[in-house]
């Protein structure tokens, strides 16, 4: 099975043969954007000035490019958030005209203040605009199919932490699960194989979309815990859902309420498995 | 610097242009004063934007060439009426969810404006690189001082895009002039990217020579000084503009004795 790098790379090359575009900065400095980036016609290489880049972006979509943005690392969505929140995700509603784009955000550990960390939140709080975040290729490519036959643009939570993962990740269900855990982006990743809980992978954040499988386990199990690699309000506003539908109480785990710094100590990064183990003994 | 006369010279004043751009000059003053009167009369309960003493700048443009994309923002009712957009389509979308300040018209390829003043530049700039067809953006004098529009103008320059950028520049950001803003000007830091640069009066002949000029050497961009002849929103007024340029032009063009065609 490919890699979740080589399934963006291939799925890219194909849209930018058809005549797409992908926008980006820095795109062949360093590695090609982790490998997701082919080298071929349809790169386009922003300057440095990231409100007018993404901007530029929105334009082209406007125009029926269908562009693939790419934001290296999903803080920078403080300063892109301008032109794709407030134009390119309200203007099918305010106008009528189609502006799809298909944004490609990566979140990384150990990048510091600002850029460190997932940043779907601030996205998931803005109308028209769908947020997904996948952790397999199988996923990855679900939310690509997804921008292929929509006209909408749809905000890609990504995840450095994904991109050579060549398998795909089930839920898990235990007879004994004392806890359900459902957990979105690189939390998956910590919280798999911790005792005595189902575990239940989450990948549309917005729409969030209750299960059967989540309403099963949470009634089993009577309680959940959101995991997220973004700050908890994000994580808050499902876990709200799910006690809506179920009755049942869903705590929340997500990054420190502090800023991050780039040494390891000081870090603030997706709950470490001992983490989350301990907010399980609180929630039980 | 401001003055009705900066950047004049003795032009050749085309016919069909002066009739073209009278015409449309006048429907536009109509139009926004039938607003005016719904508003006074308070049948328009939402804010509006008016261009009563900018309204013959789109008509001037439209004139020359009526070939862009068009990315205008919240006073750009004279922009849809001059390209060929319909009064009463724009009258529903000034009463409607668009409002005064977010009216679009796809049928002469004028896109919305989201509220973020200055926010089209670079919208209108990726406009241009992803079609290839030519982009009007239009701004004002206070938009134009939005960091990301610096950064789109350079791209256009390095990229060598068909844009040509017109700022409107009346001086007044809702009521701060701009020497109380910033102490440089747009048209030294346009040149200074590199593209065709000109700081001019609001005469339309001028403003039309400066178009046709721009049009073989995009990207550009245009200064006009102009005076808003009300307020920021709404009908009010703050007394007589520093120059009424409506009367100026129906001066000359009585002078051309073209008043009657």
């Amino acid at each position: 099975m490919p890699t979740v790098n080589e399934t963006i790379k291939e799925a890219t090359r194909d849209h930018l043969n058809l005549g797409g575009l992908l926008l980006a900065q820095n795109v062949s400095a360093v590695g090609w954007i982790g490998g997701t980036v082919p080298d071929c016609n349809g790169i386009v290489e922003l300057s440095n000035a990231d409100v007018s880049g993404a901007g530029i972006a929105v334009g082209a979509a406007l125009v029926g490019r269908r562009p693939i943005y790419v934001i290296r690392y999903q803080g920078f969505m403080w300063y892109d958030s301008a032109p794709l929140l407030n134009y390119a995700a309200k203007s099918k509603e305010m106008w009528g005209i189609p502006c799809p784009i298909f944004i490609r955000s990566i979140a990384s550990e150990g990048a510091g203040p600002v850029a460190g960390g997932s940043h779907h939140g601030l996205v998931m709080r803005m109308p028209g605009i769908k947020v997904f975040a996948p952790m397999t290729p199988d996923e990855w490519s679900e939310g690509w199919n997804w921008f292929l036959e929509h006209d909408e643009p749809i905000y890609i939570s990504e995840h450095r932490d994904s991109f050579k993962i060549n398998y795909e990740m089930k839920d898990v269900i235990q007879p004994n699960a004392k806890v359900t855990l459902l957990s979105i982006s690189s939390a998956r990743l910590s919280a798999l194989n911790i005792l005595d809980t189902d575990l239940i992978n989450i990948t549309w954040l917005k729409p969030f979309k209750i299960t059967n499988l989540m309403r099963y386990s949470l009634k089993k199990t009577g309680a959940g815990l959101v995991i997220d690699s973004d700050f908890e309000q994000s994580g808050k506003s499902i876990a709200h859902m799910l006690m809506l539908e179920t009755g049942v109480p869903v705590h929340v785990l997500g990054l420190e309420d502090r800023t991050a710094g780039f040494s390891k100590d000081r870090d603030n990064g997706t709950p470490s498995r001992e983490r989350i183990v301990e907010k399980i003994r609180e929630v039980l | 610097m401001r003055s009705p006369t900066l950047g004049l010279f003795p032009l050749d004043k085309n016919l069909k242009f002066s009739i073209d751009m009278w015409h449309q000059t006048r429907a536009n003053r109509a139009f926004e004063l039938r607003v005016a009167k719904l508003y006074d009369a308070g049948k328009l309960k939402v804010p509006i934007y008016l261009s009563l003493g900018q309204e013959h700048i789109p008509a001037a443009i439209a004139a020359v060439s009526k070939d862009f994309l068009i990315f205008a923002q919240h006073r750009a009712h004279s922009y849809y009426l001059s390209f060929g957009g319909n009064p009463k389509k724009l009258m529903t979308q000034i009463k409607g969810k668009q409002g005064s300040a977010s009216i679009y018209c796809p049928e002469i390829g004028m896109y919305g404006h989201s509220g973020l003043m200055g926010d089209q530049i670079p919208i209108a700039v990726g406009a241009a690189l992803g079609s290839g067809k030519r982009v009007l953006a239009v701004c004002g004098d206070a938009s134009v001082e939005e960091d990301y529009v610096f950064g789109a103008m350079g791209y256009a320059v390095t990229k060598k895009l068909p844009v040509l950028f017109i700022c409107e520049d009346n001086d007044l950001s809702i009521l701060t002039p701009v020497a109380v803003r910033r102490s440089w000007s747009m048209v030294d830091i346009a040149s200074s990217l590199g593209m065709y640069s000109v700081d001019i009066t609001d005469d339309p002949w001028l403003i039309a020579y400066h178009v046709e000029q721009s049009l073989n050497q995009l990207p550009a961009f245009i200064n006009i000084r102009t005076c808003r002849h009300r307020w920021h929103a709404g009908t009010g007024s703050d007394g007589l503009p520093e120059w009424d340029r409506f009367a100026l032009i129906k001066k000359e063009m009585k002078c051309l004795q073209l008043m009657k065609q």
